[in-house]
């Protein structure tokens, strides 16, 4: 109970936790934004058999829960790989930053869908009134507009990434609540020491929604009618 | 000299016909007024004209190249021709500078000093050159449909679609708006408009075609179709709109 000596005994490991923690999920959500964008592109195309990958990806991915995505990408796949390649292995930390780039990419692949959706089709045949290509519409009308519309759940999905990472203390990775049962394991001190990781979560997802939130803001300014 | 022929042609959605074989021949600087009930496929011919519907039969030529074939290359083709929507389409997320400014430097690669010159001296012609830093958001209706002209007469087109330009505006804008198309027409545009505007009609155009169920029923000089129409559908409808007006 006594968070004082808890704080002083745990923050080494706890920071070092947190700082695999913070890593892996912007790391994750970086390449989810990448993998993810390249999905909605595939689903948005005319080739039917893009399409056809892209949806079997989302709706797998969708549909298993990640822990199990995270013992398929660590044990499963490693010992596939093994019977050509003997001795193989990953670390904890590229299999849990694979598992959440996958998962996230799923997710982030609808959110981009819906983003370019939800761009006024009037927009696009002004363009392509004016003489732009298809691409060109794209790039200066389109992703415009849909990155404006997406901010928001793109955010809610870093902020689900950062919680999920916490999963991934289940296949050894050495983030924050793994390092926290680590601790809690030598002292017993559960309340004090779940109670500060919690706290941790929370402030760093606090800090990503107070930038969100300035960014969104600069980025409305063109809609303040003054 | 023929600026824009359309023959025979045929448009469908599904099952639906809304274009059943149109003729139409627009000579250059001519003004062309379309009038006729919802739904008669006015909206539908006009993208037919600069393909953002594509025909399911018949041609579509406009300065002798022909939008409807397949292997045309639309991109070039419809810089030729300029089109003013309904709902204005101005892009929200950019300045009125950068909606005019846009095109003209990323299809026509005109040097953004030039691009930027054009777009003055066409907002000072719609009367708005005030307004070159503002979004879309910003100005009223009247104003984003000037702008929305301006921005389609900065890729110089010889053409200008207009589909119902006033329909969307609150009564007081829609003169602002008349007034700059009455100025296009008068310096000599090959104009297309689809209107609800009699009045406009009548003044402006050199000619007048009413459509009705996908088929152009009857076209004529202004005087001929409000003053002696010939089509018992022609009459039915201009005595409605009067009615309703
Ligand atoms: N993209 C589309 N898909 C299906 N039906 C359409 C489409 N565009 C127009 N239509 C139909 O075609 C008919 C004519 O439409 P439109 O050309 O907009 O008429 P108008 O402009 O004369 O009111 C209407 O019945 C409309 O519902
Ligand atoms: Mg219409």
């Amino acid at each position: 109970m006594d968070f004082g000596a808890t704080i002083q005994g745990s923050w080494q490991l706890l920071l070092q936790g947190l700082w695999a923690t913070v890593l892996v999920s912007v790391l994750a959500i970086g390449a989810g934004i990448v993998v993810g964008f390249v999905l909605c592109l595939m689903i948005l195309s005319k080739f039917r058999v893009l399409r056809a990958l892209a949806g079997v990806y989302v709706w797998v991915i969708r549909g298993t829960p990640m822990l199990v995505q995270a013992f398929i990408v660590y044990f499963g796949v490693p010992q596939l790989v093994r019977l050509i390649v003997p001795g193989f292995t990953i670390s904890t930390f590229v299999a849990g930053g694979i598992t959440l780039t996958v998962n996230a990419s799923a997710y982030l692949s609808e959110i981009f869908r819906s983003g370019i959706n939800a761009v006024d089709p009037g927009q696009v045949e002004a363009a392509r009134s004016l003489g732009l290509s298809g691409s060109r519409t794209m790039a200066r009308i389109i992703l415009p507009q849909a990155v404006r519309i997406t901010i928001p759940s793109l955010v809610n999905q870093f902020i689900i990434t950062i919680k999920d990472s916490s999963l991934l203390s289940v296949i050894g990775m050495a983030e924050l609540v793994n390092k926290a049962r680590v601790y809690v394991g030598a002292t017993y001190n559960y309340f004090a020491t779940y109670i500060l990781v919690a706290v941790l979560y929370l402030a760093v997802i606090s800090v990503l929604m107070v930038v969100s939130r300035r960014v969104e803001r600069r980025l409305n300014r063109d809609k303040d009618s003054r | 000299m023929t600026k824009i022929l359309v023959e025979a042609v045929r448009k469908r959605f599904g099952d639906l016909e809304v274009l059943r074989g149109i003729d139409l021949s627009v000579d250059a600087g001519e003004v062309i007024c379309i009038i006729g009930p919802s739904g008669s496929g006015k909206s539908t011919l006009l993208r037919c004209v600069n393909q953002l519907e594509r025909v399911t039969a018949g041609r579509v030529v406009v300065d002798d190249i022909v939008m409807s074939d397949p292997k045309c290359d639309l991109n070039a083709a419809r810089q030729h021709l300029g089109m003013v929507f309904q709902g204005f389409n101005l892009f929200s997320h950019l300045t009125v500078r950068r909606n005019l400014t846009l095109a003209p430097m990323d299809v026509k690669k005109l040097p953004q000093a030039d691009a930027e010159a054009l777009a003055v001296e066409l907002l000072t012609r719609v009367g708005l050159v005030d307004k070159i830093d503002a979004y879309p958001r910003q100005l009223s209706g009247g104003q984003k449909q000037r702008v929305a002209i301006a921005r389609a007469l900065a890729m110089q087109p010889d053409v200008m679609l207009f589909d119902e330009p006033t329909s969307a505006l609150d009564p007081e804008m829609v003169g602002e708006v008349l007034t700059v198309m009455r100025q296009l027409a008068a310096d000599g545009m090959t104009m297309l408009v689809v209107t609800h505007e009699m009045g406009f009609a009548r003044e402006v155009a050199d000619r007048v075609i009413f459509m009705d169920d996908g088929v152009i029923v009857e076209q004529g000089r202004p005087s001929e179709i409000f003053g002696n129409p010939k089509e018992p559908r022609t009459q039915d409808f201009l005595r409605r709109v009067s009615q309703a007006g």
